[in-house]
């Protein structure tokens, strides 16, 4: 029973991330550029949990637990963040968001 | 059957990845997203962490995105309109990210052992008492400290969406 080479891991963690970036460079509605920046700490979770079993220790686990509970933390304050955006010019495109330009 | 199970999961993940980045709307980038959420909790499993993989599913894709779900459909957000990128975006876009994953792809190939196989079974120190054992001794103080985080984006998520009463 063979094994799969541990730099297929990373490069699917690889991918995701630039799946990520992707998405949050060239979307244009809030909402889907903050799905992306999640698919971008998924990706970064894929890639401490591979780490930890190489080294052979669980830290890496623990770091993406706390990965975890801070992308919790900051789902709900970006979510309460576009619902206020939301209540104040009635569009979820970023374009529209841009008093601060010059 | 370890490539197999990998390769099934790994395809899962890229092609609802793929699909959350271009889909028009974005239920189905969220419905995509839980996808990539569940194929990763799988390979949490075949890299031995039982642990992390009930917690990617229970906070992220049970919770995380149970939430973005509830604020798409109550902000009723529609498609997304074909918007104006301008012309240097449009021609460097996709070569810039084919060169970003490149790299990385390299760095990886140049830094991974080649010898080194994940193989399912052989890491067992991911459930949950070795995860206890090391984050209430020597990660007490982070643990401690998301609590506090926590209770801060409770605090503020209340702030930022109530109804102002007048």
């Amino acid at each position: 029973m063979e094994g799969v080479p541990l730099a297929w891991y990373l490069i699917l963690s690889a991918v995701l991330f630039t799946l990520g970036v992707a998405g949050f460079l060239f979307r244009r509605n809030l909402i889907t550029i903050f799905m992306s920046i999640e698919l971008m700490l998924n990706a970064v979770n894929l890639s401490f949990i591979t780490f930890s079993y190489k080294l052979k220790q669980v830290d890496g686990h623990i770091f993406a637990f706390f990965v975890m509970v801070v992308a919790a933390a900051e789902a709900a304050v970006g979510l309460a963040i576009i619902l206020t955006v939301f209540k104040n010019r009635s569009s979820l495109a970023v374009d529209d968001v841009n008093s601060m330009k010059y | 059957m370890d490539v197999t199970l990998f390769l099934i999961f790994a395809l899962s993940a890229v092609a609802c990845g793929v699909n959350v980045v271009v889909q028009r709307h974005p239920i189905t980038s969220a419905i995509s997203l839980i996808g990539v959420m569940g194929s990763l909790a799988a390979l949490y499993l075949l890299l031995g962490g039982e642990f992390i993989a009930a917690a990617q599913v229970v906070v992220y894709a049970g919770a995380i995105m149970v939430l973005f779900v509830f604020v798409i459909m109550l902000l009723n957000a529609g498609s997304e309109t074909k918007g104006g990128r301008s012309w240097p975006v449009r021609l460097l876009g996709i070569p810039l990210l084919v060169l970003l994953l490149g790299i990385l792809s390299f760095i990886i190939q140049h830094f991974a052992p080649k010898t080194e196989k994940v193989s399912f079974g052989a890491f067992t120190s991911g459930g949950p008492r070795d995860i206890g054992k090391l984050l209430f001794t020597e990660y007490l103080l982070p643990f401690e400290l998301t609590s506090v985080l926590i209770l801060i984006a409770i605090m503020g998520a209340v702030v930022l969406a109530r109804k102002e009463i007048d």
